[in-house]
């Protein structure tokens, strides 16, 4: 056995183990933690596999930023375990079918007859001066640079439909005026009144 | 000494016969992994030292000077002080997730460091990626600080780490366009090129082409290291002491050590992105490079982040505490602009070839 050979196994051991973990896990926080274990695991064989690129973008944006507005908002919710406990029988029918489909596609899609070294033959080992993010690059800028920008356009347009959705009801918005704010003189705030007080009588 | 080595490795291949790999090379990393962090964890304590010294001097106090000649024994004293003392567990707190929270803080400040290039071929990794490397482990130092606030089952820190959180996703993306504009002009995400890249004279170091994105890469790295005065998610005067409020003894001491590895970080990468890195200033300039010419790469490069360094205890000595909504709006009305519409004026100087950089 390689030393390669033994990385990815324990790399493989963690990724099911912990999305394993994730899914059974009862506490929302944990899963979360549980799932950014799952994905450091994806990212190390990807690493393996010389995807150096691929993995590092998954941490970076998965691990670095959607799992902490993941975290963020598991925070601020006060999730009630006995209303989602109540709803559990009604919806079991309904759960188990969709995952009998999932598992039947998964196993047509993965299966074993899918992959193994007979199918797909065992990826051929770089120079040390091969450049994955270079070789990306070059397929995303030149022959696939259309189906790449449309991408792009389209998150932008996720992004300013998200922030119009919230900034409905202009006229009920709290809003701070900086300019305001910084202009702002210490007569506009604070009134000195002089009162002169009522001298107290002698006893 | 030889034959002592030979019988180790022969012993570990007894021990491990599927092993195949490279003892050597495993040790050799594991050595510079050592000789890189005892001397960062040496310069982490008498940093705090520094800063006490010199915001002491700049309040007109002296500082710390009881402690061995001019008090230069202090960090060693503060850091016998932490060790022993009790760590004090909340009775209702997630005692995992609370001890997970300050190792999930340290291991990516120090992580990061293994590809940090400190003269031209002294590093731990040379990674193709590294600048990408750099932001996604530094993107994982907040799980610390999530972590602590929430696993703490306390208000302050979790008021403390609502804040971090949004601040640090907020300024990661301001920090990220900032160096996108550095990767447009060098051509690549490794460090060693981009180093490599400002080689030439002090003019040709990216901080006049970027100068607008070095000040927004500086003021964000003190807004991503939680200092002042962008130091809202510890903010003594709101929230007592943010996400530490329920840490004692070690546990805090291995935060206080990771956000002091950060800065140090955010300095040298501030040195490297934008002031030629290992550079001397003196290239280019006739008989001045030759008399410098002895000095070793790293001592420039340290000089350089020393200076960093000392701007972070400046500004903390000058400048009074931002207001929250302030920080958040400066980060997406004020920077994000300026570095989106900076990557433009990039890419116009590379078309037209303006100046010695392209």
């Amino acid at each position: 056995m390689t030393f390669d050979q033994i990385l990815f196994y324990v790399f493989s051991f963690w990724f099911i183990a912990s999305s394993l973990a994730m899914i059974f896990s009862r506490n929302a926080a944990k899963a979360v933690l549980f799932l950014i274990l799952s994905f450091f695991s994806a990212a190390s064989i990807w690493i393996l596999l010389e995807a150096e690129f691929l993995a590092i973008t998954l941490i970076l944006v998965y691990v670095g930023a959607v799992m902490v507005l993941f975290l963020f908002v598991i925070k601020m919710l006060n999730i009630d375990k006995s209303t989602l406990r109540a709803k559990f029988a009604g919806y079991l029918p309904l759960g188990l079918i969709v995952a009998a489909i999932i598992i039947a596609e998964m196993t047509l899609v993965l299966g074993g007859n899918q992959f193994g070294l007979d199918v797909v033959a065992a990826p051929a080992r770089h120079a040390a001066d091969y450049s994955n993010i270079t070789v990306l690059a070059m397929q995303l800028y030149t022959t696939y640079v259309y189906p790449f920008e449309l991408a792009a356009v389209l998150l932008l347009i996720a992004i300013i439909a998200a922030i119009t959705l919230v900034h409905r009801n202009e006229a009920s918005r709290k809003k701070q005026s900086i300019s305001e704010q910084v202009s702002v003189q210490a007569k506009d705030r604070v009134r000195l009144v002089s009162i002169t007080s009522p001298k107290k009588e002698a006893k | 000494m030889m034959a002592l080595w030979q019988s180790f490795v022969e012993l570990v291949h007894e021990l491990m016969p599927w092993f195949d790999g490279s003892i050597a090379t495993i040790l050799i990393i594991l050595i510079k992994a050592i000789a890189l962090v005892m001397p960062l964890m040496l310069v982490v304590a008498y940093f705090t030292y520094a800063e006490r010294k010199v915001i002491g001097y700049m309040q007109l106090r002296i500082g710390p000077n009881r402690v061995g000649p001019k008090g230069w024994l202090q960090p060693i004293a503060d850091a016998l002080k932490l060790m022993t003392k009790e760590i004090i567990f909340p009775t209702k707190a997630n005692i995992y997730l609370f001890l997970l929270a300050p190792i999930l803080a340290i291991a990516p400040a120090i992580a990061v460091w293994a590809v940090i290039p400190f003269d031209e071929g002294i590093y731990v990794a040379n990674l193709d990626i590294s600048l990408l490397y750099v932001l996604a482990i530094g993107s994982i130092g907040v799980y610390g600080i999530i972590l602590a606030g929430w696993a703490s089952n306390s208000k302050y820190p979790l008021l403390g780490a609502l804040r971090s959180a949004s601040l640090l996703v907020s300024y990661e993306i301001v920090i990220g366009f900032a160096l996108v504009t550095v990767v447009m002009i060098a051509g690549s995400v490794n460090l060693n090129d981009i180093v490599m890249a400002q080689k030439g004279s002090i003019l040709h170091w990216y901080w006049i082409p970027l100068f607008p994105m070095m000040i927004i890469f500086f003021i964000s790295a003190l807004v991503e290291t939680n200092r002042a005065p962008f130091d809202v998610v510890e903010g003594e005067s709101e929230i007592v002491g943010g996400t530490h409020v329920e840490y004692s003894g070690m546990t805090f001491a291995v935060f206080f050590l990771a956000e002091y590895a950060n800065m140090i970080l955010m300095a040298v990468l501030a040195v490297i992105m934008f002031f030629g890195g290992w550079h001397s200033p003196f290239e280019g300039v006739p008989y001045m490079e030759a008399a410098f010419a002895w000095v070793p790469g790293i001592i420039w490069l340290l000089a350089k982040t020393s200076f960093f360094m000392f701007l972070y205890l400046w500004i903390r000595a000058t400048f009074p505490r931002f207001r929250y909504d302030q920080i958040m709006r400066l980060s997406w009305k004020v920077f994000l602009p300026w570095t989106i519409a900076w990557i433009f004026v990039v890419a116009l100087m590379t078309q037209l070839k303006i100046g010695p950089w392209f």
